[in-house]
């Protein structure tokens, strides 16, 4: 039976950030080669993952993309507010990460 | 990054290795559009001395360039100006002697007006089109420069060169790239430098970091014992803080690190290989340009009565309604009230997939005015109000809020925002910006 782990547990990296003012991006990092495999080929971490998790529109999720020589997953949404902007929560984009952290990814039992 | 400190000792034994350049950035627009707005700094003025004057000591006696991009922060010429105090005082108090170039990255507004007549003007991103009102209206507007103008000062014979708003890699990467290095390798250490350690494990700001280009690889090396650079760290911090993980724009420059190879070269270096740059029809720099746009008043409180908690979000809304009841003279479309419930989803807003408060929960609450006066003005009656707001279950009856501070309420000035942050089209990768020559010392 396949079993599942916690992304959280999986990465090395569970980061945010901004990428300029207007976007902010999401890496998921792994430090060997057979995890980052197994969760970039389990798919779990997509476009309709990130709409739900974040509540957002597809068209605000500019990037979903896998860098195998990183062994990392970026993903790149729009900021709801800009940087430093009436609104925003965190100026940085530091923070947003949180909702990664409980995705279940099915791994070889 | 300038300000942020590192060890003297790595960066003694960095130049024990002989390098061609020290290049430092000083700047960032990750804390928003209110340091080139303000025209303040992020860091101060006593760290900043404290690393120039390693940096251009050390400079002075290799008889190498020094390379500062985006000084001040914003790279503004009030940002440039502020640096070259600093730089000056240095230089007097040591006895040093520059050849000195100052590139000011400060963009003529009738230069854009006429760009923007031209349809050479294009958004970065989610901003609106640019328009004649908006170049009028931002206080300063700053170009990110590429590396032509700084390979240009290197080729004056600039020793010093204080460069306002650059791209990031571009303090690093001018000179190789002037010297005929492959321009996709010179970019891409440039990027990994920028950030100082922030490559190695453990990754930090404050400490130096040392590259070396050749012909067809470039490696880079952890300077200081306590931290390695590993494949990982520096391939993670190709994609940081980046749209998308291996295509970066910069000016004139697209890179592809798609094809990259990270390989350990020894146990504290890395060796990359595969950097790649793909044609660009046409030259475009960024602007950035920030607007004075409402003043802001807040208070931070603490709320631990757990039905008042269960109310929390009635009780904003209540407050928030009494404030138009209160202030009806004021058009509502002038101002805002806005809470930030920590404990709950202060950290996240409209992102946080969770709901639930803690068992205590904080309050920041905030107004945004168009004056500070009136920005005071509704946070006192909003604060007062929530004191007191009445709640079904009430049994806290006393007060609804424990405030940090007294006075409770703090004036935090203006509020700015980018409302410039485009791309023009250029003809000369140096025609926006401005050099000047002098002999410091």
């Amino acid at each position: 039976m396949a079993e599942t782990a916690r992304l959280y547990d999986l990465a090395k990296v569970l980061r945010s950030k901004n990428a300029g003012p207007f976007e902010l991006t999401l890496d998921v990092m792994f430090d060997d080669e057979e995890t980052y495999q197994t969760v970039k080929r389990s798919g779990v971490i997509n476009r309709d993952l990130i709409c739900r998790l974040y509540r957002v529109r597809p068209e605000d999720v500019y990037h979903v993309v896998s860098f195998d020589a990183a062994r990392a997953i970026k993903i790149t949404i729009k900021r709801p507010v800009d940087s430093g902007g009436i609104g925003d929560t965190d100026v940085y984009g530091a923070q947003q990460h949180a909702p990664l952290i409980d995705v279940m990814i099915p791994i070889e039992g | 990054m300038l300000g942020y400190g590192f060890p003297e000792a790595s960066f003694r034994r960095g130049l024990g290795r002989r390098p061609d350049v020290i290049a430092v950035d000083a700047g960032s627009t990750d804390a928003g559009p209110q340091k080139l707005g303000a025209g303040t700094g992020t860091v101060s003025r006593q760290a900043t001395k404290k690393d120039l004057l390693s940096i251009l000591a050390g400079g002075h006696e290799q008889r190498i360039p020094v390379i500062i991009g985006s000084a001040g922060g914003a790279g503004a010429k009030k940002h440039v100006g502020w640096s070259m105090e600093v730089i000056e005082e240095i230089v007097r108090e040591r006895r040093l002697a520059f050849e000195a170039a100052v590139i000011y990255a400060d963009i003529d507004r009738a230069y854009l007006h006429r760009k923007l007549d031209e349809s050479k003007i294009e958004p970065l991103g989610p901003v609106p089109d640019l328009t004649h009102a908006s170049i009028d209206g931002a206080i300063r507007i700053v170009g990110q420069m590429g590396c032509e103008p700084i390979m240009d000062a290197l080729d004056h014979g600039a020793q010093l060169i204080v460069a306002g708003r650059a791209y990031d890699p571009a303090p690093f990467a001018a000179l190789p790239i002037r010297d005929g290095f492959d321009p996709a390798l010179a970019m891409h250490l440039g990027k990994i430098l920028e950030c100082g350690a922030l490559c190695a494990d453990p990754g930090t700001a404050k400490d130096a970091i040392l590259g070396y280009l050749r012909d067809d690889h470039f490696i880079v090396e952890a300077l200081d014992d306590s931290r390695r650079c590993y494949p990982t760290s520096v391939a993670a911090h190709t994609l940081y803080e980046k749209s998308h993980p291996y295509i970066l724009h910069g000016p004139g420059i697209e890179l592809d690190l798609s094809e990259c190879v990270f390989e350990p070269q020894t146990e504290n270096s890395v060796r990359v290989s595969g950097s790649r740059t793909r044609a660009t029809d046409k030259y475009t720099i960024k602007l950035e340009g920030a607007s004075q746009v409402a003043f802001r008043t807040i208070f931070i409180a603490g709320v631990r009565d757990p039905i008042l908690i269960e109310n929390i979000d009635e009780i904003t809304q209540g407050v928030a309604d009494q404030m138009r009841e209160d202030y009806r003279e004021v058009p509502e479309s002038d101002y805002q009230v806005l809470f930030h419930i920590y404990g709950k989803n202060a950290v996240m807003g409209s992102l946080e997939p969770r709901g639930e408060p803690g068992h205590e929960i904080g309050v920041v609450m905030e107004v945004v005015a168009p004056t500070q006066e009136l920005a005071n003005a509704i946070c006192a009656t909003a604060r007062s109000t929530m004191l007191h707001y009445p709640y079904v279950g009430r049994k806290s009856t006393a007060g609804n809020l424990a405030f940090l501070y007294s006075p409770s309420d703090i004036s935090c000035g203006p509020v700015y925002k980018f409302t410039v942050y485009h791309l023009v089209e250029v003809d000369d990768p140096c025609e926006l910006f401005r050099t000047e020559y002098l002999k410091l010392g």
